[in-house]
């Protein structure tokens, strides 16, 4: 085979100066969403002279800021309680999840025992079980590690499923007819295939395992900062409520990037999707 | 599909003529549909392909073209008849056959070269020869310069020409091709059709060709073989008795106008082509 078709010169040569365009053109883009929240803030901060409420009510962003600095070892310490719950709570989803994603793809008991049963299950709303799992495992961290679990599992294990079923049926042709067992196409076909799908999965779990966690706090805790959102609410300590609210709006985003960075590194073909 | 249960262990390759012996004997296929009621997609049809034959089959969408092409390469079971490759009867996936789907199946998550280099990675074959003639065919179908380059970074034309490489890579002694230009512009396709040509004179492999191009079937062929459909038989099969290289010129040629017409003929017989 000789065609010697002109090869298409590659576009490279982008480099800094696209980056850098790149990088102003992100921070224009976003102009108008930091204009807004600017605005918002303003008229937040102005809320108690204009419409006079109180400070236990809506306190200032700048009473929270301040809050949020002078009790920042009490905030820490208590968000290090939440973060332990929602990573093992989480790491128990991706652990007991992924496996049997796996199980109920290639066992018939599983797909036609375990997964319709799970998927009713899902219905049920896990933070409901909260105060009946607080009476079986007790006040420490095993009732909020549990609900972060019960609450983050779902989503996983069914994305998981959803993407180790979408390899297409040629795919598999393709690997029975290059004598590929059947680990050489889990491993170099399925999973690679799954892997955005299970992605989602983590991270809609990641934001759930939170959810998860906090409530585990509100219903009986002595430490984390869903019990110390609980407090400040009978001490009236609003801005200490809001400064809580923030540090875990802090958390899930941090944790959120985190699944989204190394999903990232893991998939760097995946990303080629999402730019035009 | 364990090692015994293969049936048909293409032989290495070796000098002149090394391409499998293909034989069709009565067989049908019957697909179970959602709805309840099969489709009887082939029946009974019976075929014998020489070793080294390059072998075209024509037909309307539907008539099972793929099915056959699946069957002989023991992706899917037959519903009755024989099927032998290399007088072995035909029960699991044959092994070292090369086989181009109609849809090109490329893995989104490896680059093209890695694409290419999946039979042999998958078959353990020796690496640097091999990376060498990945290098050669991606050179000969105009995209060298891309080895780098993902799936999603290609266009339909591209993608095709790199599931052509990937089954060639392996110097399969068995070749079977489902539409394999389909997507590819006019120029292209008819260079790719010259070098397909080129490259079976050099190594003599048995080639099914499936095409909706009465012209390019009639070029490429030593036989070609007109399906009927509904249920998918075989309606005649023309011998095509010209020399090679057949170039631009042999369109001119009286037999392959002949050809072309006797094929036309027969669908307009069937209905599927009218005269105005
Ligand atoms: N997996 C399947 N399950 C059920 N029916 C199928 C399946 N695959 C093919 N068929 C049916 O078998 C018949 C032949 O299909 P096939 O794909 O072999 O046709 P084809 O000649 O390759 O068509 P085309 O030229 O459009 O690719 C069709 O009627 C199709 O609906
Ligand atoms: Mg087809």
């Amino acid at each position: 085979m000789s065609l010697d078709l002109a090869s298409e010169p590659a576009e490279e040569g982008a480099g800094l100066s696209t980056r850098w365009m790149r990088l102003r053109q992100g921070v224009g883009d976003n102009l108008p969403v930091w204009g807004f929240v600017t605005l918002l803030l303003l008229i937040w901060q102005s809320a108690d002279f204009v419409f006079g409420l109180p400070l236990y009510v809506l306190p200032p962003p700048t009473v929270i800021l301040a809050k949020l600095i002078s009790s920042w070892a009490l905030l820490l310490d208590n968000a290090m309680v939440t973060l332990v719950e929602v990573l093992f709570g989480f790491g128990a989803s991706v652990g007991i999840g992924i496996p049997l994603a796996i199980l109920i793809v290639y066992s018939r008991i599983f797909e036609r025992v375990a997964f319709p049963l799970m998927v009713s299950l899902q219905t049920i709303p896990k933070v409901a079980l909260t105060p009946l799992l607080v009476m079986w495992l007790g006040y420490g961290l095993m009732p909020k590690i549990t609900v972060a679990f019960l609450i983050s599992f779902f989503p996983i294990v069914i994305n998981s499923v959803i993407g180790l079923r979408s390899t297409e049926r040629e795919m598999i042709f393709l690997a029975r007819s290059l004598g590929a067992s059947e680990l050489t196409t889990f491993l170099k076909f399925r999973l690679p295939k799954a892997l955005p799908s299970i992605f989602g999965g983590l991270k809609i779990g990641i934001g759930q395992a939170i959810v998860g966690a906090t409530v585990g706090e509100f219903i009986a805790a002595e430490r984390g900062l869903g019990y110390l959102q609980l407090i400040s609410q009978v001490r009236l300590d609003t801005p200490l409520l809001f400064a809580a609210v923030v540090v875990l709006s802090g958390l899930g985003v941090i944790l959120f990037k985190v699944v989204a960075i190394v999903e990232k590194l893991a998939l760097p073909w995946a990303q080629l999707r999402l730019e035009d | 599909m364990g090692l015994d249960h293969s049936a048909a262990l293409l032989k290495t390759p070796a000098a002149d003529v090394r391409g499998a012996t293909i034989s069709l004997q009565n067989v049908s296929k019957r697909y179970a549909t959602l709805r309840g009621d099969p489709v009887l997609a082939l029946d009974k049809v019976s075929l014998d392909i020489g070793a080294g034959e390059f072998v075209s089959i024509v037909g309307p969408s539907g008539c099972g073209k793929s099915t056959l092409m699946t069957l002989i390469a023991g992706l899917v079971s037959k519903t009755s008849g024989r099927i032998l490759v290399d007088g072995l009867d035909v029960q699991g996936p044959i092994r070292g056959a090369g086989v181009v789907f109609q849809k090109d199946v490329l893995m989104e998550w490896r680059n093209v070269l890695r694409n290419v280099l999946l039979p042999v990675e998958v078959r353990g074959l020796e690496k640097a020869s091999h990376l060498a003639k990945a290098q050669d065919l991606l050179r000969s179908v105009g995209l060298s310069g891309f080895e780098e380059r993902y799936p999603a970074e290609l266009s339909g034309g591209m993608r095709q020409r790199v599931s052509i490489c990937r089954a060639l890579v392996q110097n399969p002694a068995l070749l079977l091709m489902d539409e394999p230009f389909g997507a590819l512009d006019a120029l292209t396709r008819e260079q790719m059709a010259t070098d397909l040509q080129k490259m079976w004179m050099r190594e003599r492999s048995t080639v099914v060709f499936i095409t909706h191009s009465i012209e390019e079937a009639v070029l490429l062929s030593d036989r070609v073989v007109v399906m009927s459909s509904r249920p998918g038989q075989i309606a005649d099969i023309l011998e095509i008795d010209m020399p090679r290289p057949r170039g631009a010129e042999a369109r001119k040629d009286p037999r392959f106008v002949a050809s072309v017409d006797a094929i036309r003929r027969h669908f307009m017989a069937l209905g599927i082509l009218s005269e105005s």
